[in-house]
């Protein structure tokens, strides 16, 4: 009888490890990529993530699963020095990355292997006011008047705040003519200052729902996310004739894709947003997409800006660090008296 | 005692070595070039200038809590002993953000001390608070064990023998406190000075003004400047061991002093 129950039991057994098996890597994704990146970007890659898994199934029949990484930028770039196994860092600048490819994790030319300075989708710095622009609020010297409270982060903790930073030099240094003029007005505004939040969510809460200050320096999407959730009864979205070009970059870890072997996979993932699914994602989320046709069909969401890149004015991301926001740059400078 | 130094190094002495293997990166002029910087030095002054201050109101306030949970019984009485432990339970930042959210111009308490002239959120006022909250179950919970031993018997006694209610305080109970409450005061200050989360929140954050230590060695993370990140951090470290070594001292000092009974 026992015998009896063995033959019984040992092949129900063994169906059953075989079929929870095939159950199993039915469900495990044949490639896995982890993608880093930061703050303000979780509504943007989980649709993103959803469209882009569904077309690489279709067309190589293969199933990904993507994890998602948020945080700070510069954190962000931190942990994936330390060892954090990303295969892609999608971050808000290009001076995060360059820091990676520092360490000899991805090429020193990263930035010149996809389109657009690997920068798929871009943005802007606008401001953010109180419903009816209490304090007429236009463009950027108007954040010097009296009595008008400036939110923006701390551009030593939070890559948001360097774009903010950059935007408002940019403006003075054209409008005034010199660096120096430009210095004067950079320390001028942060004494506007009440709070330097560490990043540009905290900022973002600090304003709408602390009703602390009177205008938010914000990234376009951030501020149209805000206006989505808390109602343009409450806010209002004022575009400066001037801005700043962010261009968040995207770019493929070397060395960890090489060693997971999923290069392929991650290099289709930033390809993919190249492709017309991909760019009206980008819109949808309030990105400004890079290509003409879609950028055409959403060009009534968007303020038209004239915008100046990092490249003109600055000279490029890493002399821009080194000048502004390296200990003992420009923005020390102004917290020293 | 072979388990607890391998488990006392592992856990804590090998990270610290690592924190000083880290910092001796720097040459020593270097060093002292990031110390004496006035930004340092002002952040440091806020954390440990308000954990101090902060970690004194404890002391006082605790100390009536204590007196209140130990010695009288009124309704209520264990739900407020268990509130105590919530700020140790809580998540450092949902704190932040719920004091920032109270003293913020527009929050419940915000708004009528802005009413007055008197801003809390995105001050040192407001780090100062954060960290009273923080602090303040850590002498409650070292002193009120040894008040609950303390036999009134001994007040009653000292009452008997012509001792005044003020003596009584002043030369049997709090002599027999003593070591509890300096260890509580010990405690309260080192937990805010190191403290992140529950500050951040609340502090405004402005160089020189409202920065704590902690955030400048985030920043100084964020630069990817990890050697003077953990030069300032070396030197809270070697400030609040030498506050506490101190507190020791006076502790057993105290507990020397302690009326035998």
């Amino acid at each position: 009888m026992e015998l009896d129950m063995m033959r019984r039991i040992v092949p129900l057994a063994a169906g059953l490890l075989v079929s929870s098996l095939v159950a199993s890597s039915a469900l495990a994704a044949d490639i896995n990529l982890l993608n880093v990146s930061y703050d303000p970007t979780r509504e943007l890659y989980a649709e993103f993530n959803k469209a882009f898994v569904n077309a690489y199934q279709k067309e190589t029949g293969k199933s990904v699963e993507i994890k998602q990484s948020h945080g700070g930028s510069g954190s962000q770039a931190r942990a994936v020095i330390d060892g954090l196994q990303a295969d892609v860092v999608t971050l808000a600048l290009a001076y995060d990355i360059d820091a990676i490819a520092g360490k000899g994790l991805t090429a020193a030319d990263w930035q010149k292997r996809l389109p657009q300075n690997s920068s798929p989708y871009t943005s802007t710095i606008v401001f953010l006011v109180r419903k009816g622009n209490p304090k007429g609020i236009k463009d950027w010297d108007d954040l010097l008047k009296s009595g008008v409270a400036v939110i923006t982060p701390n551009p030593k903790t939070s890559g948001g705040a360097r774009w903010n930073y950059l935007a408002a030099w940019g403006f003075a240094q054209k409008k005034y003519g010199s660096a120096d003029k430009a210095k004067d007005f950079i320390g001028k505004l942060y004494q506007q200052v009440p709070v330097l939040d560490t990043g540009a969510r905290g900022a973002t809460v600090t304003f709408v729902e602390r009703g602390v200050g009177d205008v938010l320096l914000a990234w376009e999407n951030e501020a149209f996310l805000a206006l989505k959730e808390f109602g343009p009864e409450k806010f209002e979205i004022v575009a400066p004739p001037q801005s700043i070009l962010a261009e968040p970059p995207v770019a493929i870890v070397d060395k960890v894709a090489d060693k997971k072997g999923t290069r392929n996979a991650a290099d289709a993932y930033l390809q993919y947003w190249y492709t017309k699914e991909g760019q009206e994602i980008a819109a949808r989320n309030f990105y400004r997409p890079r290509d003409p046709v879609i950028a055409k069909k959403y060009e009534n969401s968007f303020a038209k800006v004239e915008l100046f890149t990092i490249d003109d004015v600055f000279g490029g991301w890493t002399k821009a660090q080194k000048e502004h926001f390296a200990d003992g740059g420009v923005f020390d400078q102004i917290y020293k008296n | 005692m072979g388990l607890t130094l391998s488990w006392l190094s592992i856990i804590i002495l090998i990270p610290l070595a690592g924190l000083f293997l880290k910092s001796l990166e720097l040459s020593p002029e270097q060093f002292w070039n990031i110390l004496s910087s006035r930004r340092t030095l002002n952040a440091l002054r806020v954390s440990f200038g308000l954990a101090f201050a902060a970690a004194c109101v404890n002391l006082i306030m605790g100390s009536i809590i204590v007196w209140a949970l130990v010695r009288y019984r009124f309704p209520g009485r264990r739900i407020f002993d268990a509130i105590v432990d919530v700020p140790f339970a809580l998540p450092t930042a949902v704190a932040g953000v719920a004091l920032t959210a109270l003293f913020a111009e527009k929050g419940w308490l915000g708004a009528p001390l802005a009413a007055l002239g008197i801003k809390v959120a995105f001050t040192p006022v407001g780090i100062f608070v954060a960290m009273i909250f923080i602090g303040i179950p850590f002498v409650v919970r070292t002193v009120q064990p040894v008040l609950q031993d303390l036999d009134p018997e001994i007040e009653e006694a000292a009452g008997s023998l012509g001792a005044s209610r003020w003596q009584t305080i002043i030369r049997v109970i709090l002599p027999s406190l003593a070591p509890a409450l300096l260890t509580g005061l010990a405690l309260a200050f080192a937990r805010a000075v190191g403290e992140y989360g529950s500050v951040i929140f609340i502090a405004g954050n402005l160089p020189n003004v409202s920065e704590i230590a902690p955030l400048l060695i985030v920043i100084r993370l964020s630069e990817f400047r990890y050697a003077d990140a953990t030069a300032i951090a070396v030197v809270m470290l070697v400030v609040s061991f030498v506050v506490i070594f101190a507190v020791n001292r006076l502790q057993r000092w105290a507990q020397s002093r302690i009326p035998a009974h």
